[in-house]
């Protein structure tokens, strides 16, 4: 009998998932969960129809409306735009026609596709995830292969519950030692992405490793999967281990029982055998990552707190020179100035990034106590319905409302300018989310992302602030 | 979907790295249930002034670029959210193929699922193709799939890898999920072996 070859996490969930390999090497994968929302299916289930094709597998599918929604009261007497409105509709129309499970809006486990499925325990280790969305990435920290698609494809797994697929090749980002006071997961991954540039990790689907990985909280594993796109990978996943496992085992939906341990088993084997190939390796010490704050409209264009705006005529070669006077210009920066000096008018917590219950204990452990600073608009958007009822019966939501921050319904919000919290122009954002390109917030929104205590320490502060200078007053009770 | 054979055409030049999909269509204009109409708001931000005017500055305001059929930019060309929007938008504006260093892989399948091709060649290549497309209509820009490569207005060719399956399926505008349904046997025991060994993956 012939010795395995060792083989990573990836590889192990993508071999278990092969149902049958083409001449040419692509293989028809498997897809265990396929999560959706409203805005990339609607074409999806017109291609059913128009071939007269049936979802295939309803019970692995799940819809829930995430995008387009207000995140305010509003939303108990409809949603007011005429096309966001008729793209919910057609949702609920479509799961009602071809059986597809569906949380509305008012139900409590309604919210963002990417923190619902972990939260109900439907994303579980070695599964095989999608979604037609980019932040689908954010599954692999439960230790599964995650990780977004196009319309077509979504119309390809709904038919089929497969997709073509060429295997990825396989990269570590190694990250060890303590994690530096007033760092989170926010500030590895940022920093991680301000190593490997945007398209550092494009073909690859990244493992994290290491013990300051191993040492985060599942929201924190979520967090830096979640951004992994914004590295240029598809997939990003952690291996699973007790962390995960004690999280599933308190999910309303995981296995439980019997079934549970069954399922133990053969999560155990999951993580990477010792001397698996890696493609690349990148390793990065946990305790030079101070706090991340992005300065330009790409998510590699990020600085510790401390920095100061580059300037741009010290770039390398004039391709990077006109990209960087072009960020400067479009930021309404000026070279050489302190990151700590920019005045925020907006600052946004939430999006599948950082809209979990720890995100927003850390935001208002800063917040406790303090004052939303005069002329900020400071919003809080738990990622779910469950999460927002957790904070609050921690107390979380009066803590932060007498800080002066809103209080929001779940939703993906102010994360991508399509519902109605946007920024107007020229507006400057402190924002949670995962995405600072031109306009992503709203036409003209200038955005800096970074973690939830920064957050809420810029809208303290008025301006983007080290958090470091702004602990707890007082212990959350 | 429309087969991809050879397209020979105005290439217009976008000589920018990181072009992100947010960038090529806006999230406001995501919220038609259609796959048609949004070539009108290809690249909105920058085609399109606050007012709603054209920005006169955008190349694809200008002529001939108007009536581009290529677009030439620079690395990671459709970073950032997998929205098929994206390619549906350059389609519809009349875009068929894009050319640039590298892409962000879900653009780049989201491509070839609606017949545009995206095709990879050298940072130096792309560089002179900008050039060429800044001489506007006098200079197009061929394209040839069967053989792989890009023909420029004075006749040099530059090769480009391109995936045996994609490049099937594009030459025969065939849509894969009636290919895929031909497995339907091994998925169907595929599905009987996993109910069984594992039974957690039935949602409670």
């Amino acid at each position: 009998m012939s010795v395995q070859k060792p083989r990573t996490l990836f590889d192990k969930i993508w071999d278990a998932h092969v149902v049958d390999t083409l001449p040419d090497g692509t293989a028809l994968l498997y897809i265990d969960l396929h999560l959706t929302h409203e805005v990339t299916t609607p074409q999806a289930y017109d291609g059913l129809r128009a071939a007269g094709r049936r979802v295939r597998r309803p019970d692995a599918t799940l819809a829930v409306v995430d995008h387009n929604i207000a995140t305010d009261d509003s939303r108990r007497t409809g949603i007011v735009d005429p096309e966001s409105r008729l793209q919910v509709e057609t949702l609920e129309k479509n799961v009602a026609e071809f059986g597809v499970p569906y949380i509305p809006l008012l139900d409590d486990r309604q919210g963002i596709v990417h923190v619902i499925g972990p939260e109900l325990g439907r994303s579980l280790p070695g599964m095989t995830i999608v979604c037609g969305d980019s932040h689908t990435s954010t599954h692999g920290a439960m230790g599964a292969l995650a990780f977004g698609i196009g319309t077509s494809e979504v119309e390809h797994v709904l038919a089929t519950q497969t997709l073509l697929q060429k295997p990825a090749k396989n990269m570590k980002v190694q990250v060890d030692g303590n994690l530096a006071f007033g760092c989170s997961g926010k500030d590895i991954v940022l920093a991680i992405i301000g190593k490997i540039g945007t398209a550092g990790g494009t073909g690859h689907v990244i493992e994290y490793a290491g013990d300051t990985i191993r040492a985060l909280d599942m929201a924190g594993r979520m967090t830096v999967c979640n951004m992994t796109i914004e590295g240029g990978a598809r997939a990003g996943m952690v291996a699973p281990d007790q962390t995960t496992f004690d999280y599933v085992a308190q999910t309303p939906n995981g296995p439980k029982g019997e079934t549970l341990e069954r399922a133990l088993a053969w999560w155990k084997t999951l993580p990477s055998d010792p001397g698996a190939h890696f493609d690349r390796v990148v390793s990065l010490n946990a305790h030079e990552i101070a706090p991340q704050v992005t300065w330009g409209t790409s998510p590699e264009d990020v600085l510790p707190i401390t920095g100061i705006i580059p300037n741009p005529e010290e770039a390398a070669d004039e391709a990077r020179r006109a990209q960087l006077r072009r960020m400067v210009e479009y930021m309404g920066l000026t070279p050489g100035q302190r990151l700590q000096e920019l005045p925020v008018d907006v600052v946004f917590i939430g999006s599948c990034t950082n809209s979990r219950i720890e995100d927003i204990r850390a935001a208002a452990a800063i917040a406790k106590g303090r004052r939303v600073a005069d002329g900020v608009r400071a919003m809080v958007v738990p990622g779910s319905g469950l999460v927002k009822k957790q904070a609050e019966r921690e107390g979380l939501d009066r803590i932060l409302r007498e800080a002066g921050f809103e209080w929001r319904e779940a939703g993906c919000s102010m994360c991508l300018g399509m519902n109605p919290d946007k920024l107007t122009p020229g507006q400057r954002s402190a924002s949670t989310s995962n995405r600072n390109f031109e306009g992503r917030q709203g036409p003209g929104g200038r955005t800096h992302l970074l973690s939830p205590a920064m957050a809420a320490a810029a809208a303290v502060a008025g301006h983007l602030a080290d958090v470091r200078d702004y602990q707890p007053k007082e212990a959350l009770s | 979907m429309k087969a991809f054979t050879t397209l020979t055409g105005i290439a217009a030049p976008l000589p920018m790295a990181n072009v992100d999909t947010d960038k090529i269509i806006p999230a406001r204009f995501l919220k038609s249930i259609s796959r048609a109409g949004f070539g009108k708001h290809l690249f909105a931000n920058l085609r399109f002034r606050e007012d709603g005017s054209e920005n006169p500055d955008f190349v694809l305001n200008q002529e001939p670029y108007r009536r581009a059929e290529i677009l030439i930019a620079y690395e990671n060309f459709g970073c950032g959210s997998s929205r098929e929007h994206a390619p549906w938008a350059l389609l519809d504006f009349g875009i068929r193929c894009v050319i640039a260093p590298d892409f962000a892989d879900i653009f780049n399948n989201n491509c070839y699922k609606n017949g545009v091709l995206p095709v990879r060649l050298p940072r130096e290549v792309c560089e002179l193709l900008v050039e060429d497309a800044k001489l506007g209509g006098n200079a197009r820009v061929t394209v040839d799939l069967e053989r792989q490569v890009v023909i420029r207005p004075n006749g040099e060719e530059h090769s480009f890898p391109v995936d045996a399956l994609r490049k099937r399926l594009l030459l025969n505008g065939l849509d894969d999920i009636g290919q895929t349904l031909q497995h339907g046997t091994q998925i169907d025991s595929y599905e009987a072996k996993q109910k069984s060994a594992q039974p957690w993956l039935a949602p409670a």
